[in-house]
């Protein structure tokens, strides 16, 4: 027997369904509430930020194993997205995870893919907690489903700065002159703008001399380097990615350029796993200013345990640390709140207060605007080719070394 | 400005400039004689620093012994990849080509990426960091060495295609196709070869790269640009013209950076190509066509 479907019964059929579904959507969502709660983790897993967003995954692989021994329920779904380093894929990589059931998102280590992640997470009503993207403006629109764990760039860059003046206090060298080298890329015109509007009021004992700005895709940096030596300045101030890191280490030695400190504000490069493997002994006595772990902390040292054991030949840093803070603090939140609808996670997510964790600064809490507000720097220095706190004192694990001794005698 | 660091910075860019035209003379030997312009020149020459990076790691042989048989190598890929691939291509229209070459670019990028990852790599031999003290110059001692065999390999070069009956019979066939043909030569194979030759010099160039440079697996397409930079301003074809064009590139960037901004002297390079392709179109020591 074969029926014969005319246009308007089809159309008629057709709606009915459309309002069965529609009538009973609230009945799907009540009895989504009170299931495993699933984080969607939005990062860079390839393009030109793939390493870090690799870096992050592994912070993010060893919750599920980690977060019970801190009384926190293990029971949580992940479901991983790729952005591609791209803002556009992150933006729909976003939505994608949030149509297939995430109650929660994370990510996206870069400043404009969590910018674009934010927006989806404010429209569909989902909550959204960032592992890392520096840019204020993320956390200034007035979203309510949008937290940050991590500094803000003036955050950063001030931080930086006040850490420097301990710096010179702790080891008696201040110096006179400055020469401030930076990638031209984002985050290093962010970092120059935020540095010259920040030094006169912060009251600093040297003089910036020269500023040099570099191409991010610079294969070489002997110009560049020429260029600062030759002004003499007793430090240097850099902001690198990690490459651009390495090659202006390389070169300085070929020039034997030799200031009594090399101190970044807090850029990543010389605190990376690829800075040591490459240079080896001459990566020993750089310092960075930056967001860290607690190596005091109980809640790290566990981490740290189990990070060493799943991936003997990596390192554990900010990357990994704040990743791992990011779904604690959702699995925190869903602990309390005991639901995973949108709107009673973010409450539970505003009233966060989570006083052991990995990354150094005081309890994680967010403001109204949904900034964690107690992220502190600290200051590191590669020694015995690792990264190593020297302040705060309270946490430090050697002692700081200066002035740089000379590349020939290392 | 100090006339040291003025001199110091001019010698280091000529240093640059000259194994920038290394790296462009496989281009120019390439495009020279076959007419095809090899988009997969950078990746090629990206497997070249690979395979360093593998000798050196492997069995601690220094670049500069390795690229000689790397550049055997990259000689049978460049011989093999014409006679199987491209040949058939010769007499299609130009995008064919282009775009033939150009998806044998993204497969090297995207094998080399699975096999050795996105994190860039280099060869730190003992030297690495030397530098040499000459009066009131400090000359980067890697630079020295890769910039003599750059100019060794180009006189090699020069010499091949000018005192030997293959070098002469290659050169047939680049000024006269259909004389060549006329008189017997096997053009298809003459392509064959110039095609690995200009291959071994991109493999030469590949290795020693690895001495002054990080290699990632996506660096390729920033040495195809470079390459097709300094073959243009030096001229097409040309084999001193890319030498010539490698150091006026190499220096200008130097110059550019030490008395502008720094991070703008790439632009300095394109602009050199834009005035070359106004007023030289053949570039500098380019024939007109």
């Amino acid at each position: 027997m074969t029926v014969k479907l005319t246009r308007r019964q089809f159309a008629a059929g057709t709606a009915a369904s459309a309002a069965l579904l529609a009538g009973t959507a609230p009945f799907n969502i009540v009895r989504a509430q009170g299931k495993k709660l699933k984080i969607g983790v939005l990062l860079p897993r390839s393009g030109f930020e793939a390493q870090l967003g690799i870096a992050c995954q592994r912070g993010i692989d060893i919750t599920q194993k980690m977060l019970p021994a801190f009384g926190l329920p293990g029971d949580f779904e992940i479901m991983n997205a790729d952005t591609e380093s791209n803002v556009d894929v992150a933006r729909s990589r976003a939505e994608k995870l949030v149509n297939e059931g995430a109650h929660v998102l994370i990510g996206a280590f870069d400043s404009g893919q969590s910018a674009a992640i934010a927006q989806v997470a404010e429209q569909k009503g989902v909550p959204y907690v960032i592992n890392i993207a520096a840019a204020p403006q993320i956390t200034e629109q007035g979203y309510k489903y949008v937290f940050r764990n991590f500094p803000t760039a003036p955050m950063l860059v001030r931080n930086g700065l006040v850490l420097m003046k301990s710096v010179f206090e702790k080891s008696g060298i201040t110096p006179k002159t400055v020469v401030f080298m930076h990638v031209n890329d984002t985050f290093g015109q962010a970092m120059q703008k935020g540095i010259s509007a920040m030094l006169p009021s912060l009251d600093m004992p040297f003089k910036v001399v020269e500023t040099i700005a570099y191409d991010p895709q610079a294969k070489d940096l002997s110009v560049e380097v020429a260029k600062a030596k030759a002004t003499g300045a007793e430090m240097l101030m850099p902001v690198t990615r990690i490459n651009d890191a390495i090659l202006l280490v390389r070169e300085m030695v070929k020039q034997r350029w030799e200031p009594k400190i090399v101190m970044s504000p807090g850029a990543p490069g010389f605190y990376e796993n690829q800075f040591y493997r490459t240079l080896g002994k001459f990566s020993n006595y750089m310092i960075t200013n930056v967001p860290w772990y607690n190596p005091r902390s109980a809640v790290t040292q566990k981490v740290l345990d189990e990070f060493t054991k799943k991936y003997k030949n990596e390192m554990f840093e900010l990357n990994v640390g704040f990743s791992f803070e990011a779904v604690m603090i959702a699995v925190d939140a869903f602990a309390r709140a005991k639901s995973t609808d949108g709107k009673a996670l973010a409450d539970a997510l505003r009233s966060t207060n989570i006083k052991e964790h990995v990354i150094a600064g005081g309890p994680i809490t967010f403001d109204a605007k949904g900034q964690n507000p107690n992220i502190i720097s600290v200051t590191l220095q590669n020694l015995d080719q690792r990264p190593k706190v020297v302040l705060p004192l309270d946490i430090a694990e050697d002692n700081l070394a200066l002035p740089l001794p000379s590349w020939s005698k290392r | 400005m100090p006339i040291e660091l003025i001199a110091n910075v001019a010698v280091q860019g000529i240093l640059t400039g000259l194994v920038y035209g290394l790296m462009a003379l496989g281009l120019s030997v390439i495009f020279g004689v076959v007419r095809v312009v090899n988009f997969a020149h950078g990746e090629m020459m990206t497997i070249a620093s690979y395979a360093a990076i593998v000798a050196f790691g492997a069995w601690n042989i220094d670049p500069l012994l390795a690229m000689v048989p790397i550049a055997v190598i990259l000689f049978a890929i460049g011989y093999v990849l014409q006679k199987a691939l491209i040949n058939p291509f010769i007499n299609r229209p130009e995008h064919s080509q282009f775009i033939l070459l150009a998806a044998v670019a993204i497969i090297i990028a995207n094998t080399l990426l699975m096999i050795f990852g996105p994190d860039s790599r280099n060869v730190l031999v003992d030297y690495a960091l030397d530098s040499l003290q000459i009066g009131p110059l400090l000359v980067d001692k890697v630079r020295v060495i890769t910039a003599g065999f750059a100019c060794l390999i180009a006189a090699g070069l020069f010499a091949f295609f000018k005192f030997t009956r293959t070098g002469r019979a290659i050169r047939a066939c680049a000024d006269n196709h259909l004389g060549a043909l006329v008189v017997g030569l096997d053009v298809k194979k003459l392509y064959a070869l110039t095609f690995g030759i200009g291959s071994a010099c991109v493999g030469a160039a590949g290795a020693m790269m690895t001495l002054l440079i990080d290699v990632t697996p996506n660096v390729g397409p920033v040495f195809t640009l470079q390459a097709f930079v300094i073959v243009i301003v030096g001229g097409l074809g040309s084999m001193p013209g890319a030498l010539l064009g490698g150091v006026l590139i190499g220096l200008s960037e130097a110059l550019a950076g030490l008395f502008f901004v720094p991070s703008a002297k790439s632009m300095f390079a394109v602009a050199i190509l834009i005035l070359v392709l106004l007023f030289r179109p053949q570039g500098l020591l380019g024939r007109k066509i």
